[in-house]
Formats: structure tokens, C-alpha cells, sequence
């Protein structure tokens, strides 16, 4: 995009890092500080690592003449959210060795080591590359992990989605060898390498890619800058329906930023998945806003050209035409728990994950040495889902007993005791690590669910399927745009509170109130749970009862709509 | 602390014309107060030497003195000045002078030395001393058969080697010919009352071999005495006092902020502070109990008449112990354990370490024993130094300490350094902390803004130089600047941190390395650092650098050892060639050290 406005600083830095290096080795090199350079805040994240610091004790520290408890976060390259065993096992001892002992699985089916110090991160990703892991371009403004739908249901096309997952996963890896010489100890090279997809600045902004299989939505596909729906055909997967330009972001000051949902754009076959992407991401590489960072993201380039004219341009870039969309259908967003069997006679078990952390001596967590248990005795493949939770796959009738047995023994099957609210709900991790959040949202999510069960009791509404998400600021980590409740923080203990989305994740909420206490929220919310008790139709979900009674104002985008 | 004198405004003719007054004016402008002090020593000298008097005045030559001083923390330099005053009160011809520059030459000419000698380290003489000492002792020393001469030995009765740089320089001076013109006396931290009765005898002494009657004074009141004492300390409000260590450190360090508006009191950075502590009232109850006494009990003090509890709060050290205590106390209680132990003094050492009088009077207890007995057995409760963190251009009116609380178990029962526990949990903010100024230290930075400087420090050493950037920051001093500083703990212990960064981006700490020993497996301090280092650390010394230790003893005494490594590996030297070069720095006054 030409633009008379100047570059974003973040692209003189990207210019300036000769191929994702920046001054990384010296940065971690300096021993009177936990951080890195300035600049190398903004390289390292490239490399699948934030640098945070510990907010709990942020001021406390500045009383004291100490710099800011300086921390990373390392994010798993993981396209398709699969790890077998031995990698798990690898993974929690990493995170007991380096970080601060807990796993943390991402809405986007990944996993997150927070708490590693400096000094920690090499002999972490050294760790991780002995179990054939990374966290190559898992941040950064660069194709992020590709997600694909984990739902053990959908096992017949699992293999091969998953499979193109890794494919495009592949396709848009950078080439730079930065990460093997900074932390893996390889060879420097002389002159920086090519890159010829993305170029030396990379992408304007982080880029998302989703692959969804009907009806089921855990990925979130319409929240993604590209999106692939998986169509079925007699049993085969004949190709994919081609969404673009989703996203979530927003902030509460900046009006011209907004949650998009993506629109669907027509259809390709698997031969054409690669090209397809291509073009989709070299369209936003030459046109996205690289002035404006709150302006950088594929849908914000998208309004910006016209829909037509970006499609236009994407099938310039593939050579060919996208086909017509072919019929697909969402029913839900949300994971489906317990074991399924499958006809090659393994099973699999989903496990809900509260607040996606896996950690030990924590009663509101799943406690990490009993997952540790349980992925032995299954012995085989993991899937993390796109709702923080956490799947068992192909587990072997040999195995099954055994694995029963430590479910029993750690208490780790909770979906059963849980309502339908606390299994689905979703919150991002905010504070400690987030330097982004204003409200707590993972530490808050337990208080939360118990209140809102208490107040759904009321009602007898507490066997209700409710999708609740909740975020610490408006980024929308959690996609809290695209629940039925969502809850976006404000401040500390204030949140904005949106609601009326579909199950299946196709329409964004309303914010119907800002700066809720939990109070507030529950006041807000009795008298519409109370109608929806009353009158809602047969098997109607709360979100499209809100829409249907107009009680928001009878709107998709969360701009307008305040209930009286 | 210079002297407030009114001065002539006007030319005194007729004694002076118009010239000679400004020619006078001008020379005198240019003096440091010290300077001043000598100069007009000297004048008055002059006169005594009938250069200048009228020729009808008797011709009397003044007698010279020397007042010699070795000094690490400043006490001595102060009691040197105040002897040196005494002594043109009483129409001597006295000047001070640092063992440092005291040339071998002079040895040879000067006739009257009074030599006022601190011990450090282990039993050694300060480090300005080191070379003279060396000198006096060693198989070169000069014959100084004409030499008259005297030693006033400062020390703590609680080391083994008590006042050792006093005895050796003592014997030596003897052993070189020299004629005592009294005996040394060796003076704990409570030394006033000695140094006192020594100067007065000296200088007695002294005056029975003049020629002519005395004079009267020739510079009336040229120094003033320093206005606080550690009698009469000044209250300084604690204006704020803050953790520096972060939660979960295992050290626990302290920033102070105290308000010296008011007081006078100037100092400079590098300068320490001295704290009049008093005793936590709970081991004066406990040891009031065990011995039986009424708190309530009057006993004579130095200082008058107080109550027992009062005085054992306030005035006699009860939380260390001296061999002078544990000799007394052994005659009263008997004790044959405790006469074996006065006179052997690794034992005793090894015996004190870890108890208090608490311990030692429930070990022996003595029956009817007199609350006064009692305190007369006891030694005065010394002040305590804490190095001043702030600089007075950065902070006028305010100094900052950094302060490690002392606190240990020993023999079943939790124990609390006197001052360090005051300050951090006795004291709340807006008390009044009593305070003086013990003399100013060699620990300066160097006069030529221009002139690099190592600093050296772990834990609370670092915080004069807190006080030298502060200072330097203001001047604008052009100088490179570089810290080695280690403690424990990266994330926990590194005191200051914020400070120091901020200096480094601006450019001020041109270089700053750490160590903190418990982050890895191996222990890492900042000789380890220095070593690592050693080729750019040779270069600044080349270059003229200043080079400051401060911290635990411990660390001076390895940091020492590094540096000497340094120069060797650094410098291609061989190994004496190194210390040499080392010790030179000492001599030059451009290698400084607070250790304690
Ligand atoms: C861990 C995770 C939330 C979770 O609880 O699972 C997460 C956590 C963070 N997100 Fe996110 N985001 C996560 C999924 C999302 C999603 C959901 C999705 O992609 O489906 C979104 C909304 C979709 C979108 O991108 O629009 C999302 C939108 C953001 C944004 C807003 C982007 C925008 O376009 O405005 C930011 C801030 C930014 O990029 O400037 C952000 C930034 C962050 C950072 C890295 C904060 C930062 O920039 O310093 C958070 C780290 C917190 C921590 O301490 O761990 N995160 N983030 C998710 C990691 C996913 C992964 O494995 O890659
Ligand atoms: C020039 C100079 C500058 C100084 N600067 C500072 C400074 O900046 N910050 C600072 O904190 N201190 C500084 N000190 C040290 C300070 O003066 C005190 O010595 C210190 O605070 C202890 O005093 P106290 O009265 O609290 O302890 P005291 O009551 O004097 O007790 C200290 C005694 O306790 C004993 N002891 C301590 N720990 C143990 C143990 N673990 N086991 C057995 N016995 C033990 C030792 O015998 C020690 O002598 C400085 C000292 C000097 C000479
Ligand atoms: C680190 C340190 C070590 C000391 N070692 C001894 C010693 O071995 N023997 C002794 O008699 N006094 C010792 N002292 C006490 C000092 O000699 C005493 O405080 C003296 O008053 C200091 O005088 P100055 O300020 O002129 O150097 C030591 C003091 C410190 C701080
Ligand atoms: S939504 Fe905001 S607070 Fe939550 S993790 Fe994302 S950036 Fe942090």
C-alpha cells in the first residue's frame, strides 16, 4: 500500500534485524537486565516469544529500585494442534525446568510457557528442539500457527485437514535461519537469507489462518484472516469453501478499529489450497497498512480495497478463478467432551481444561502431574482444541483401563460436574503476563462461572448451553466478539458486556453495556435470563432469542444497540 | 566544616600596606580549610622563628610538631586535626599530615611525631599507612635516633589483633632509635576520653622541653570543633525508609532517606555517617533479669548518673563482646575458663564469636554483683558508620543509607545487630535519628572530574557510589564511569537497579557488570567479573583510573587478590611486578577502600 504517512517503527526494525537477528545474542548476553533491547522486543517475537514482566508485583518493584520482573512467554509452533507423548511429557518438564510450572493451552490450539527467565529461553527451545518442536513465527507479524478443527467426531477428515494444516504451515515458514543460530547454536550465516514470499519486512501485521470441518466451528474460522471450510463430499474431502478477512481486535479509544467476521469467498479444491494462500497473503503483504498498526490487519485492508476488488486481486495473484461457494453449516463453536468411539475400534476423550492451565497445587487447574499420568497411559497422539481443552486421540482398548483409572485417580474427567456454561466458557490469560490487560479474565473466569451458576439456578437455566468469553482488554484473545456472553475488560473489576451471537460463531455479539461491575453483570443479565427462561422457543440458543425478541437492538456489529 | 572566622574587610594599615594585604587576601582565597589551618600554623610560626617579629622580642624557635595520621574511615584524620589544633593553642608549630604522603625523607628531619594509627582488616594498618608501615618495620628502615615520638592507637577491643598497627609502628619507631615521649595508649571505639588524656600528656610532655615559657595561642579558635558528637548527635528526622531487596530475596537490604536540614552537618560523597544506636529493650530486660538487678538502679556513667535499663540502652555495648569485658568479668565471676580465654586471644575470638554479655553472664553468673560493677566493666557502645548514599549536591540537606539489618540465631535465641535492627525496625518515619559526622574519609572521588573511576562493590558497598554518580551526574563530570557490583540474587538483589540502568542509557555509567553468586551452580562474584574484564580494567588503570572497593571485608580482601591478577594477566607482569603496581595505586592515593 503506498501511503504518504511513515512507516510504523515496527518495519524499520524488521528492515534493520537482518533476517529476524536483530541483536538478539547481545540482548540475551546482557546480564544486568532481564530484558532485551528495545528493538529486540519486537524481533523476538518472530521467534515465538513476548517479553512480559510480572504485573503482580510491577509496582511493588518500582518502589524498590528494580527494574520490572522481566519474564517471557515462548509459544509453541504447533500447526493442528497434534503432540504425541513423549513431546507432552517433554513439554511439562520444560515448563517445570524454565518456566513457571504450568502449561497454558491457546484459543488457538497451541501451547504457552509463561515465567521463562532470559537466561532460560536458550536451554528452553533446546530442550524443545530435542522433541522435534519450535516456536518459529508462533508471534510476530508473519503467518501465525495454522489452526484445524480437533474435534474427534470429525476423525474421517481430521487426517487429511490436519494434513494441509502442516502444508500450508510449511508454505509460510520464513526461511531465515535466525532461530537455529541464536538459540540452537547453528552456524551464523554471512549474508541474511532470502525471503522470497515475504520479503524483508515481513508481514504488515500477524496473519491468521483457520481450516474448519462442519458443522463443527471450534476453530473459529470467521474470526481468522483466512479461513478453509472443509466440504465433504461422499465421504472425501472434494475442497475447501475460502474465507478472508476475520478478525477480532479492537480497542476501547481507537473508533476505526472493529471485530470483523470473515466473508466467505468462493471455493477451491485442495490441489488449490497453497495458491490460494499465496495470493491471500502476498495481496495483504503488498497492501496492507504498514503506517498504522491498529489499521495493518487483512480485514482492515480488506474494507479499505472492497471485498470485490481484494478478491479480484487474489485471483490475479493464483491464476485462477475461486469457484462458488459450496453449502456448509455450523452448529456449534464449542468442544464436545467425553469419549467417542471410533470404527477402527480406538476411542478418543476430549477433557475440559479450565481456564485452559495445566498446572500442579492450583484446585481451580487440572494438576500437571496427573496429566503427565494420563498421557502415559494413553501413550499416544494429543489434540489441543481451539477452546483451551485438550483431546486424547486413537486411545487403544489395551490403554483405555489404564487411562480410565487415572482419570479416576487425579479427578481429571470435570466436563460431567461441570455445567454446560463452566465446560464452554473461554477466557484469555491476562493479568499476571499480559502487558495488555486492563481487567483480570483467566483468574477471574472461576469467581465468574460460580456467580452466573448461581444466577442461571435461578432459572433452572443451569443445564444450559451458554457460550461465555471473556477477555482482560479488547484484543479479544478469548474471541469474546463471537459469544453468546461476552465480557471485554475495561479497568480493573469493570467490563463491557456484549452479547447476542450464534452458537455456530457466524455473527458477532452486541455490547449492550459498558464498565459492569459483577454486580452490575448480574443485574444486567437476571431479567433476560429470566425471559429466556420463559420464552424461548424449542432448542433456541440465548443469543438468537436476544435477536429474535429485539432485545438488542436487532444488530450484527457491536457499534450500536443498548438495551433500554 | 571551615572555620568562622570574621576577617579583615579593610587593610590594617599600618601594619600592612595596601599590596601586602591584597597580596595576602589572595594567597589565602586560594587555601582549602586545611591548607588555611596549616598556613597560618605557619605564619605563626614564622613568628615565633623572629623572621617576622620585631627584633626587639626575644628570638624563640617554635617546636615542630608532626601529627601523623593513618586513616581508612576518618576518625583519625578528625582526631589528628583536633590534637594539631591543640597544639598551636598552646603555641606549638603543628601540622597534619597523611601517612600517604609522608615521604622517607622526612623522617630523617622531623624531631617530634605524634602518630595517630587505626587497625583494619585483620590486624593491619589502614591502607594509606600500608607503605609507611612497611617502611618503619622492615629491614630498611632509617635509624632515627634523634626522633621523639608517640602512638595513639585506634581499634575495637572485639578484633583479636587489637590496635596491631599501632603496636607494630610504635615498636618499630622505638626499635629505629626513637625516644617515646609517652606511652601508647590503645583506645577502643569509645576513644575520646583516652585520646583525650593522651594529647593532653604529649603535649605536656612536649612542653617541658621547650626552651621559653609557652605562649598564648597565636590563632585563636582556628578549627571549629564539629557541632555534633557522638554525645551530642543531631536527631535527624527519618524521612523515608524503603526495601530495596524485592519479596522472597534471602537478603534483606533497606534504603533510609534522613533529613539533616538544620544541622550543618557537611559532608562529602564517600563521606560515612555515624549512627549513636541504642539497644533493643528486649535483651536490656532480659539481662537486667538474669543479673538479678533493678533496672530502676542508678549508676554513674561517663556521661552522669542514669538508671541501669537506661544506661545499658543507651550507653555500654552489650550485643559484641571485648576482650577488656571478658578480663573484668572474669575476675568478678571466678572463672577460670573465662581468665584462660582473656589471655589467649585466637581462642577468645573464636570463643566471642556468636555471643553477648546476655550469653556470658548466663554462662557465669556472678552472685551480688553491684549494678555498678557491672557498667563499669562494660565498654561504651560505640557509634556505627554507614556510608552516606546520597550526594550532598544531588540531596542538599538529606543523606541516604543503605542498610543491611544484622540478624542471626545463636545459642538458641535470635539476635539483633544494635544499630542496623534500629534503624529498620526500631525507628519509624519522623523519629529523629540521632546522627554525626566522624570525620571525613579518604573515599573521595577523584579532585579531576575527568579522571575514570572503578567502582567495586557487593551489597551495601554499593552505595557510595550512588553517591559519586549522583555527584558526578550534577558536575557534569566528563569522567567514564564503571560499576562491578554483585550480590546474591539477580531478580531480587540488585540494589538500586533502576538507578543504575537509567544512569547507563544516559550515558553516565559508561560500563557496569554484575555478579550474583546464587543464580547458577557455580558461585560468581565480582572478582570474577573483574578478571573477565581484565584487559579493559588494565586500560582505564593505565589510563589514570581511580579504583574504590567497598563491601564485606571478604570481598576487599578477594577483590584485592583479583586485581593483582588483573594487572598480571592484563598488564604481562610477573607476579611481584603486579602487586607492586597494585599496592602503587594504594600509595597514590588512587586505589580507595571502605571495607568493614
Ligand atoms: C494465549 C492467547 C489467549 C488465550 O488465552 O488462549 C493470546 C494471548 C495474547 N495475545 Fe492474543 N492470544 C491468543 C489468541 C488471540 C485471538 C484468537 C484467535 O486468533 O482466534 C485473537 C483475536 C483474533 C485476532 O487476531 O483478531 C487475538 C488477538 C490479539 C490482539 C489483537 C490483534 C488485533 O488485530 O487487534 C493482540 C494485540 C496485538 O496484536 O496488538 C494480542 C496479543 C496477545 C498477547 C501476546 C499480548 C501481547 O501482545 O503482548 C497475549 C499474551 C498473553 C499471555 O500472557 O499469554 N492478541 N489473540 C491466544 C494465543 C493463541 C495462539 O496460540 O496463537
Ligand atoms: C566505613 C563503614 C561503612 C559502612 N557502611 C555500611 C553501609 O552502607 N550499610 C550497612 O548496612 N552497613 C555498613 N557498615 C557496617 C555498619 O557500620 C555496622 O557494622 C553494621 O550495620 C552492624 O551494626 P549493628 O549495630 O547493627 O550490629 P552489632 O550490634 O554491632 O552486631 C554486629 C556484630 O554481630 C556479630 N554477627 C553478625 N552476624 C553474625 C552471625 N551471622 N553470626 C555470628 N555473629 C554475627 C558480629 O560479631 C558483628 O560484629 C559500615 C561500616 C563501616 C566501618
Ligand atoms: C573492617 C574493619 C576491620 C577492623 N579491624 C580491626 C582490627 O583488626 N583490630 C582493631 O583493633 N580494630 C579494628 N577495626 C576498628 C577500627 O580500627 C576503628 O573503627 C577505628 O576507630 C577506625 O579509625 P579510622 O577511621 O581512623 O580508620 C576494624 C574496623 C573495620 C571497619
Ligand atoms: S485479550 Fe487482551 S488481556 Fe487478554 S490476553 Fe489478549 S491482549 Fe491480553
Amino acid at each position: 500500500m503506498s501511503t504518504d504517512k511513515p512507516l510504523s517503527d515496527v518495519e524499520r526494525i524488521k528492515t534493520a534485524s537482518r533476517g529476524l537477528r536483530g541483536s538478539l545474542i547481545e540482548s540475551l548476553n546482557l546480564r544486568h537486565t532481564g530484558a532485551v533491547h528495545a528493538d529486540d522486543t519486537q524481533v523476538i517475537k518472530f521467534h515465538g516469544i513476548y517479553q512480559q514482566d510480572d504485573r503482580d508485583v510491577r509496582a511493588e518493584r518500582q518502589r524498590r529500585k528494580l527494574e520490572p520482573q522481566y519474564q517471557f512467554m515462548a509459544r509453541l509452533r504447533l500447526p493442528g494442534g497434534v503432540l504425541d507423548a513423549t513431546q507432552w511429557l517433554a513439554l511439562s518438564q520444560l515448563a517445570r525446568a524454565y518456566g513457571d510450572g504450568s502449561l497454558r493451552i491457546t484459543s488457538r490450539q497451541s501451547i504457552q510457557f509463561h515465567g521463562l527467565f532470559k537466561e532460560n529461553l536458550k536451554p528452553a527451545l533446546q530442550d524443545l528442539d530435542r522433541v522435534l518442536l519450535d516456536t518459529i513465527s508462533a508471534c510476530g507479524d508473519i503467518n501465525r500457527n495454522v489452526i484445524a478443527c480437533a474435534n474427534p467426531n470429525r476423525s474421517l477428515l481430521h487426517g487429511e485437514v490436519y494434513g494441509w494444516a502442516q502444508r500450508i504451515a510449511a508454505h509460510l515458514m520464513p526461511r531465515s535461519r535466525a532461530y537455529h543460530e541464536i538459540w540452537l547454536d547453528g552456524e551464523p550465516v554471512v549474508q541474511p537469507e532470502d525471503e522470497p514470499l515475504y520479503g524483508k519486512t515481513y508481514l504488515p501485521r500477524k496473519f491468521k489462518i483457520a481450516l474448519a470441518i462442519p458443522p463443527s466451528n471450534d476453530v473459529d474460522v470467521f474470526a481468522h484472516d483466512l479461513g478453509f471450510v472443509a466440504i465433504e463430499e461422499e465421504g472425501r474431502l472434494a475442497g475447501f469453501n475460502v474465507t478472508v478477512g476475520g478478525g477480532m481486535g479492537r480497542s476501547h479509544t481507537n473508533l476505526a478499529t472493529y471485530p470483523r467476521v470473515a466473508d466467505v469467498i468462493g471455493f477451491c479444491t485442495p490441489e488449490q489450497v497453497l495458491a490460494v494462500t499465496e495470493a491471500v497473503v502476498t495481496a495483504q503483504r503488498d497492501n496492507g497498512d504498514r503506517s498504522d498498526r491498529a489499521q495493518a490487519r487483512l480485514k482492515y485492508t480488506i474494507d479499505r480495497m472492497g471485498l470485490d476488488v481484494f478478491v479480484a486481486e487474489v485471483e490475479r495473484r493464483s491464476g485462477f478463478d475461486l469457484a462458488p461457494t459450496r453449502p456448509a453449516r455450523f452448529d456449534t463453536s464449542g468442544d464436545e467432551f467425553g469419549w467417542v468411539d471410533h470404527a477402527d475400534g480406538t476411542a478418543s476423550l476430549a477433557l475440559y481444561v479450565p481456564g485452559g492451565r495445566v498446572v500442579d497445587g492450583q484446585p481451580e487447574y487440572l494438576p500437571l502431574s496427573g496429566l503427565d499420568e494420563l498421557v502415559r497411559a494413553h501413550g499416544g497422539e494429543l489434540r489441543l482444541t481451539c477452546n483451551q481443552n485438550l483431546v486424547l486421540a486413537g486411545v487403544s482398548s489395551a490403554a483405555r483401563p489404564q487411562v480410565e483409572a487415572v482419570l479416576e485417580r487425579f479427578e481429571l474427567d470435570l466436563a460431567p460436574r461441570r455445567t454446560p456454561l463452566e465446560t464452554g466458557a473461554m477466557a484469555c490469560v491476562a493479568f499476571p503476563t499480559c502487558p495488555l490487560a486492563m481487567a483480570e479474565s483467566e483468574r477471574y473466569l472461576p469467581a465468574l462461572l460460580q456467580s452466573l451458576n448461581a444466577l442461571l439456578a435461578e432459572f433452572d437455566l443451569e443445564r444450559e448451553n451458554l457460550s461465555l468469553r471473556v477477555t482482560g482488554c479488547p484484543n479479544g484473545c478469548a474471541r469474546p466478539y463471537l459469544a453468546e456472553i461476552g465480557l471485554v475488560g475495561r479497568a480493573p473489576g469493570l467490563y463491557d458486556l456484549h452479547l447476542g451471537s450464534d452458537r455456530a460463531g457466524a455473527r458477532l455479539n452486541t455490547r449492550v453495556r459498558e464498565s459492569l461491575d459483577e454486580a452490575g453483570l448480574l443485574d444486567t443479565l437476571r431479567p433476560l435470563f429470566a425471559r429466556f427462561a420463559q420464552e424461548r422457543a424449542d432448542g433456541e440458543g440465548f443469543g438468537d432469542f436476544l435477536h429474535r425478541l429485539d432485545l438488542l437492538g436487532a444488530t450484527s456489529t457491536s457499534e450500536q444497540g443498548v438495551i433500554a | 566544616m571551615s572555620a568562622v572566622v570574621e576577617l579583615p574587610r579593610r587593610v590594617p594599615a599600618p601594619v600592612l600596606d595596601e599590596g601586602q594585604f591584597h597580596e595576602l587576601r589572595r594567597f589565602a582565597d586560594a587555601l582549602s580549610p586545611e591548607q588555611l589551618l596549616w598556613a597560618s600554623g605557619y605564619l605563626a610560626g614564622l613568628q615565633g622563628a623572629g623572621v617576622a617579629a620585631p627584633a626587639a622580642e626575644p628570638v624563640a624557635e617554635a617546636v615542630r610538631i608532626v601529627v601523623l595520621y593513618g586513616s581508612q574511615t576518618g576518625t583519625g584524620a578528625a582526631l589528628a586535626e583536633r590534637v594539631a589544633e591543640r597544639a598551636r593553642t598552646l603555641g606549638f608549630e603543628a601540622e597534619t599530615l597523611d601517612m600517604l604522603r609522608y615521604r622517607r625523607a622526612r623522617l630523617r628531619e622531623d624531631r617530634n611525631l605524634l602518630l595517630i594509627v587505626s587497625t583494619h582488616g585483620d590486624g593491619d594498618p589502614p591502607d594509606s599507612a600500608q607503605e609507611l608501615h612497611a617502611l618503619v618495620t622492615g629491614a630498611k628502615a632509617p635509624k632515627l635516633a634523634d626522633t621523639h615520638f608517640a602512638v595513639l592507637a585506634l581499634g575495637d577491643a572485639s578484633y583479636p589483633r587489637f590496635c596491631q598497627a599501632g603496636k607494630d609502628f610504635d615498636e618499630a619507631l622505638a626499635a629505629a632509635g626513637g625516644t617515646r615521649l609517652v606511652e601508647r595508649v590503645d583506645c577502643d571505639l569509645d576513644y575520646e576520653e583516652a585520646a583525650g588524656q593522651w594529647t593532653e600528656r604529649v603535649l605536656g610532655k612536649l612542653n617541658e622541653q621547650r626552651p621559653d615559657t609557652p605562649r598564648v595561642a597565636a590563632v585563636p579558635g582556628a578549627a571549629a570543633r564539629p557541632a555534633w558528637t557522638r554525645h551530642k548527635p543531631f536527631a535527624a528526622p527519618l524521612l523515608e525508609r524503603l526495601p530495596l531487596t524485592a519479596e522472597g530475596s534471602s537478603r534483606e537490604v533497606w534504603h533510609l532517606e534522613l533529613d539533616l536540614a538544620g544541622s550543618e552537618i557537611e559532608f562529602a560523597s564517600g563521606d560515612s555517617l555515624s549512627i549513636v544506636p541504642s539497644n533493643p529493650p528486649e535483651l536490656v530486660e532480659a539481662l537486667v533479669e538474669r543479673l538479678s538487678l533493678d533496672g530502676d538502679a542508678a549508676v554513674a556513667t561517663p556521661q552522669g548518673e542514669r538508671t541501669l535499663a537506661e544506661a545499658l540502652a543507651s550507653r555500654y555495648e552489650i550485643t559484641r563482646l571485648t576482650r577488656p569485658f571478658v578480663e573484668r568479668y572474669a575476675a568478678a565471676a571466678e572463672s577460670d575458663q573465662l581468665r584462660g580465654l582473656a589471655v589467649d586471644a585466637e581462642g577468645l575470638a573464636k570463643w566471642m564469636d556468636g555471643r553477648d554479655v546476655l550469653d556470658v553472664v548466663a554462662e557465669h553468673p556472678v552472685q551480688g554483683l553491684s549494678a555498678q560493677d557491672f557498667a563499669d566493666m562494660l565498654r561504651v557502645l560505640p557509634a556505627r558508620r554507614y556510608s552516606i548514599a546520597s550526594s550532598p549536591l544531588a540531596y542538599p540537606d538529606e543523606a541516604h543509607l543503605t542498610v543491611a539489618p544484622v540478624r542471626w540465631a545463636s545459642r538458641g535465641r535470635d539476635r539483633f545487630g544494635v544499630a542496623s535492627t534500629q534503624l529498620i525496625e526500631r525507628l519509624t518515619e519522623g523519629d529523629g535519628v540521632p546522627v554525626f559526622l566522624e570525620g571525613h574519609a579518604a573515599f573521595r572521588l577523584p579532585e579531576d572530574p575527568e579522571r575514570p573511576i572503578i567502582m567495586i562493590g557487593a551489597g551495601t558497598g554499593v552505595a557510595p557510589y550512588r553517591a559519586f554518580l549522583q555527584e558526578r551526574e550534577v558536575l557534569g563530570a566528563p569522567g567514564r564511569n564503571w560499576l562491578f557490583f554483585g550480590d546474591r540474587n539477580f531478580r531480587t538483589d540488585f540494589l538500586y537497579q533502576r538507578e543504575w540502568l537509567q544512569w547507563r542509557d544516559d550515558g553516565l555509567l559508561t560500563q557496569l557488570d554484575v555478579a550474583f553468586s546464587r543464580d547458577q551452580q557455580d558461585k560468581v562474584y565480582v572478582q570474577d567479573r573483574l578478571r573477565e574484564r581484565a584487559a579493559d580494567l588494565y586500560a582505564w588503570l593505565e589510563e589514570g583510573a581511580a579504583l574504590y572497593v567497598c563491601g564485606a571485608e571478604r570481598m576487599g580482601h578477594d577483590v584485592h587478590q583479583a586485581l593483582i591478577g588483573v594487572v598480571g594477566a592484563a598488564g604481562g607482569l610477573p607476579a611481584d611486578k603486579a602487586e607492586a603496581y597494585v599496592e602503587d595505586l594504594k600509595h597514590t592515593g588512587r586505589y580507595h577502600r571502605d571495607v568493614y
